[in-house]
């Protein structure tokens, strides 16, 4: 396999598009998709370390594919989640959602192998354009609305990226896509292009604001790539920056606030993205060796049972055109298997032992503590601790549990089913039998997760907040929604009363929508102001008299002729 | 840097190009008429195009190493007699005017049997050719008072091309007309301005000229003779305060006319002004000067958000894409202004790789306005879905109009960036990403109408003929083979601007 060996991985996403349009609609299509995947799997999987793929660009030498045992393990787990994903939108005819998965997959994947920055960024549109038809293909006014908002924030990450390496170039006549330090501008600019796609907090309002929005498979979809990638690229170019170690800890934290008081459970979801982002983040800003491969391996993990969240609640909202935890409830009766994939994911995300959020999340605290950040630790203890009390508890809780709605939907269908059961193997897989996976990582560190402290540690957190929830279901103090969830982080932040969280949330989020609400009327009179300006009614664009005209070009004269006379 | 002058004496071929480059559809325009058949008119015109377009290249071929032709009409020798002069710089734009004539020919054809009653297509196809002679004769010409007369029979040809549009709508009468007055003003200014020229020097020869004003830099004459030719040739290349002629001139007239000139006509009036810049007042008088950070940058800026602006508040595809023009224009003045090496690379290579985006855009109102009936956002609605293939190519042509990257756009504004850094003006390159935001948004409400608007009810519009989608696509996929492949635009803007930063003082 010559010609697979010199391919660069994304251009075999790009090389299937042709075919996939020859197919005629139907299985044949949903099985290219399901084929790409592997094969790229499979040739990352086999290729040897090194960079290769040389193009030459305007004078400059661009890689297309450096691989490495960082990029590799990223582009594995891209592969699985492309497969996965494309699994369980295998019901799904509809060539512009296909197509746009394609794509989307091959730019993350090529942006990974991406040896210097001028590739990076052509790849990092590629994922910003190839993903926003993911939200389209609703086909709402309001999905619309949401994608072009997204649209602008990815494409002005990737401009921002393009001219942050202009400015590193011109200042180290380098485009290699290597560690960085921050200091010179171009430097701040690539951080910060990074940082938007990475949803650091005050960036990251695309995030909740369009996962939500895209269809069932689209946001399962949506979710592996955009962010891991940014993740990546922090891991790449920004390992061991401090500043880092501060954004992820704040990621981690103020979601919570939010996920709480949300009621669309796929919003939850992606309030909780955000915060499993932070204890990556962190991971990259402590940067040793330890933290690196907790946030390969966090990354790896968190794409999996992320995914199979959002596979279930999105088989949920499949099957009752609804993902809103009041209007659901008691499906366990009908969508078993769903609901216990939920679970599995759920206990993974909240890093229960032997699920593989806990092998992983391990990792990062514990190179905080080895670092010395007790603060830090403190904190991503505490964001733990959040993690289970809204994805850990509220998602299958609300969905299948609970009051029951009176819904009585049909089980998810079979090929979804199939790929919520692979992910949850290799949730379990993983904690279980975590050593192949800290193979893949890209340092040899000796790390044994299932240590008595690690366990017992991380029981009693989980214990606690259990036994808090239970026992407030039980003596049926436990009210609706909100209140049961400010009870269980109540345990876990004693000091703070319940009241006085709500207070924040509320507090925070009024200061946003009345900050909202001025940027939106003052963009509008701005608007009306350019219109007046240079529309074709009133402004400089109006037809104009030859007259008028020509006052302009003696105008000019005069001027030119003075200049050139007086200087 | 200019090579060693060839003189041509004898009589093969090869060296008889640069006077057959013109020559040929000089001849072909009232042979059309003379011959008087519809029949026969448009291949005689798509033939002598493409002569043009092949000497052109084997021109090209000659000089795009920094070398120099000079011909020698009649045999007289310059400064008396009338010289053609080839090199990097020239080459390159006959290559593309010749080329895009090539092209949009065919496209012509389909395209007019909507756009124009039959019984004109003759004599329509002679003012082509004849405006192609004009536009072609103004850039291979060494001769200063020769650029004047070619200036003059492209323009009188263009304003009837314009007033074609009548029969569609007849305010492409009126905007003929305006563009009419203007155009006249700024040949006016411009023969002033080689009358002073003249009057100092003796002599139109530009090589000649070029020799006899160093050291005059200080003479009130020549520096108004340079206010007059800015400003004159300014006007023809709409710059920005002097545009007001053009959008209505490019909505009115019938689209292949619009193709034709948006790609070549403006391009040919910034080749002039270089032209005039460089090579006869050289580059030491205009850095001398404070002309360039004045004059030529603060409007080039302008231009680049005025204009943009305008265009986003359009309605009109095509008018959309005529004030995008005036912005574009901007970008190739701001190259100008940097006088480095670089810059001019840029305002090359944009003339360029503009010509061909705009081309390719204007095309595609054409394919518009046959199926849909107009280039208006609201008759485009859900076109996507009805014109599948012309609406792809538009968009690949409106992204290469961004400077997307891997479209010749983004090779061009990257150029001017990265000469803006080089010369240390951060402020002007953010200016230039900023403007280039515009552009998206310009270009979102076309692709919004395309793609997100529902077709109307019933509407059965089709796709257009193949004798459209295809120079439609030859220029579409240009726009994205120049974005990758850049050997051949770089090579030649580099020789040119090398050329024209050296000057030609030495050669004589």
């Amino acid at each position: 396999m010559m010609a697979l060996d010199m391919m660069p991985t994304a251009f075999l996403f790009l090389a299937a598009a042709p075919v996939f349009l020859a197919l005629p609609q139907g299985m044949l299509r949903a099985m290219l998709l399901l084929l790409v995947p592997l094969i790229a799997g499979w040739q990352i999987w086999t290729l040897p370390e090194g960079t290769f793929a040389q193009v030459q660009f305007l004078g400059m030498t661009l890689d297309m594919m450096r691989v490495d045992k960082l990029s590799r393990v990223f582009g594995l787990i891209f592969c699985l989640a492309a497969f996965l994903g494309n699994l369980y939108a295998w019901h799904v005819r509809d060539t512009v959602q296909q197509l746009a998965a394609l794509f989307y997959a091959g730019s993350a994947i090529g942006a990974v192998f991406a040896g210097d920055l001028v590739t990076l960024f052509f790849y990092w549109e590629g994922t910003a354009i190839a993903s926003v038809f993911l939200i389209w293909a609703r086909r709402t006014e309001a999905a619309y609305h949401t994608g072009l908002r997204y649209l602008i924030i990815q494409i002005t990450s990737g401009v921002i990226l393009l001219a942050g390496t202009a400015l590193l170039f011109r200042e180290t006549g380098s485009i290699a896509f290597q560690t960085m330090t921050l200091g010179s501008l171009g430097t701040w600019l690539i951080f910060l292009s990074f940082g938007m796609k990475c949803a650091f907090p005050l960036l990251h309002n695309w995030l909740q604001d369009s996962y939500p929005a895209a269809t069932v498979t689209g946001t399962v979809i949506l979710s592996a790539f955009t962010t891991k990638l940014a993740v990546y690229a922090l891991a790449r170019g920004f390992a061991g920056t401090e500043i880092l170690i501060y954004i992820g800890a704040v990621m981690t934290l103020f979601p919570i606030f939010f996920a709480e008081i949300e009621n669309d459970l796929r919003r939850v979801l992606a309030y909780s993205l955000n915060n499993q982002l932070g204890f990556m983040v962190v991971g990259i800003g402590v940067g040793t060796e330890l933290a690196l491969n907790g946030t390969a391996s966090h990354a790896f993990a968190h794409i999996l049972y992320k995914a199979l969240l959002f596979m279930s609640v999105g088989a949920v909202l499949f099957r009752t055109g609804t993902s809103k935890a009041s209007e659901l409830g008691g499906l366990y009766r009908t969508m078993p298997r769903t609901a216990m994939f939920c679970l599995v994911g759920a206990a993974s995300i909240s890093a229960f032992p032997l699920f593989s959020g806990f092998v992983t999340k391990s990792l990062i605290l514990d190179a905080t503590a080895v670092e010395h950040y007790p603060v830090i630790w403190a904190v991503l203890v505490f964001a733990s601790a959040g993690v289970l009390s809204h994805s850990g508890i509220k998602i299958p809780y609300f969905t299948f549990f609970a009051h029951d709605s009176g819904l009585r939907p049909k089980e998810a269908p079979i090929h979804m089913q199939l790929a919520m059961g692979i992910t949850a193997f290799f949730c379990v897989a993983i904690g279980v039998y975590p050593e192949p996976l800290y193979a893949l990582l890209p340092y040899e560190v000796e790390f044994h997760p299932y240590t008595t402290s690690h366990v017992v540690g991380q029981l009693q957190l989980l214990c606690f907040a259990l036994l808090a929830f239970a026992v407030l279901m039980r003596t049926g103090i436990h009210p609706p929604e909100i209140r049961a969830i400010n009870l269980d982080t109540d345990w876990v932040y004693r000091r703070f009363l319940p009241r006085v969280i709500a207070q924040l949330s509320g507090t925070v989020g009024q200061i946003w929508s009345s900050l909202e609400d001025s940027i939106e009327s003052r963009l509008a009179r701005m608007i009306t102001l350019l219109y007046r300006l240079h529309g074709s009614e009133t402004g400089l664009a109006r037809p104009m008299r030859p007259g008028s005209m020509v006052l302009w070009v003696a105008v000019l004269l005069g001027v030119t002729l003075v200049v050139n006379f007086i200087v | 840097m200019a090579g060693d002058a060839l003189n041509h004496a004898s009589m093969t071929l090869t060296e008889q190009l640069p006077i057959l480059q013109v020559l040929v559809p000089f001849v072909a325009a009232p042979l059309i008429v003379f011959i008087g058949s519809r029949a026969l008119a448009w291949p005689i015109a798509f033939a002598s195009s493409v002569a043009s377009f092949v000497i052109a290249s084997l021109l090209l071929g000659q000089v795009i190493n920094g070398d120099v032709i000079s011909y020698h009409i009649g045999g007289w020798a310059p400064p008396l007699g009338i010289e053609y002069r080839v090199d990097a710089t020239n080459a390159f734009v006959l290559l593309l005017i010749s080329g895009i004539s090539s092209v949009v020919l065919p496209f012509a054809r389909a395209s007019l049997s909507v756009e124009l009653p039959p019984r004109k297509h003759t004599l329509f196809y002679a003012l082509f050719t004849l405006c192609l002679t004009g536009l072609l004769g103004v850039v291979i010409t060494g001769d200063a008072f020769n650029v004047f007369v070619f200036l003059e029979i492209s323009s009188l040809s263009t304003y009837v091309l314009i007033a074609q549009g009548a029969s569609r709508d007849k305010r492409a009468l009126s905007s003929a007309y305006n563009y009419l007055i203007m155009g006249t003003i700024g040949a006016t200014f411009f023969v002033i301005g080689i009358g002073f020229l003249y009057m100092t020097t003796g002599t139109l020869n530009m090589a000649d000229l070029a020799v006899r004003l160093e050291g005059q830099g200080n003479n009130r004459t020549v520096q108004a003779a340079f206010a007059f030719i800015v400003v004159g040739i300014g006007l023809k290349a709409a710059i920005y305060p002097l545009h007001f002629w053009l959008p209505n001139a490019y909505t009115f007239a019938p689209s292949v006319v619009t193709a034709f000139l948006a790609a070549t006509a403006t391009k040919m009036a910034i080749y002039v002004l270089l032209r005039f810049m460089f090579t006869v007042f050289q580059p030491a008088f205009v850095d001398g000067g404070i002309t360039l950070e004045v004059i030529i940058l603060p409007f080039a800026i302008m231009a680049m958000f005025a204009a943009s602006l305008s265009a986003i508040f359009q309605r009109d595809l095509k008018r959309m894409l005529a004030y995008s023009s005036v912005a574009q224009i901007g970008y190739m003045l701001l190259g100008i202004t940097f006088l480095s090496e670089t810059g001019l690379m840029a305002t090359i290579v944009h003339l360029f790789n503009h010509g061909i985006t705009k081309a390719a855009l204007f095309m595609g109102v054409g394919c518009y306005v046959m199926q849909a009936g107009g280039g208006f956002y609201s008759q485009l609605s859900g076109a996507g879905k009805t014109m599948p293939w012309t609406s792809a190519a538009v968009v690949v042509a409106a992204l290469s109009l961004v400077g997307i990257p891997g479209t010749a756009g983004f090779i061009s504004k990257w150029l001017l960036i990265e000469a803006a850094l080089d010369r240390g003006w951060w402020f002007v390159a953010l200016l230039v990403v900023a403007s280039s935001l515009l552009a998206v948004i310009y270009v979102w409400r076309l692709i919004e109408a395309l793609y997100l608007g529902q077709p109307a009810e019933g509407a059965t519009t089709q796709e257009v003929p193949l004798g459209m989608l295809v120079p439609l696509w030859i220029m579409a996929g240009a726009c994205v083979y120049f974005g990758f492949d850049t050997d051949i635009t770089l090579s030649a803007s580099r020789s040119a601007a090398q050329g024209l930063l050296s000057g030609s003082v030495a050669v004589h």
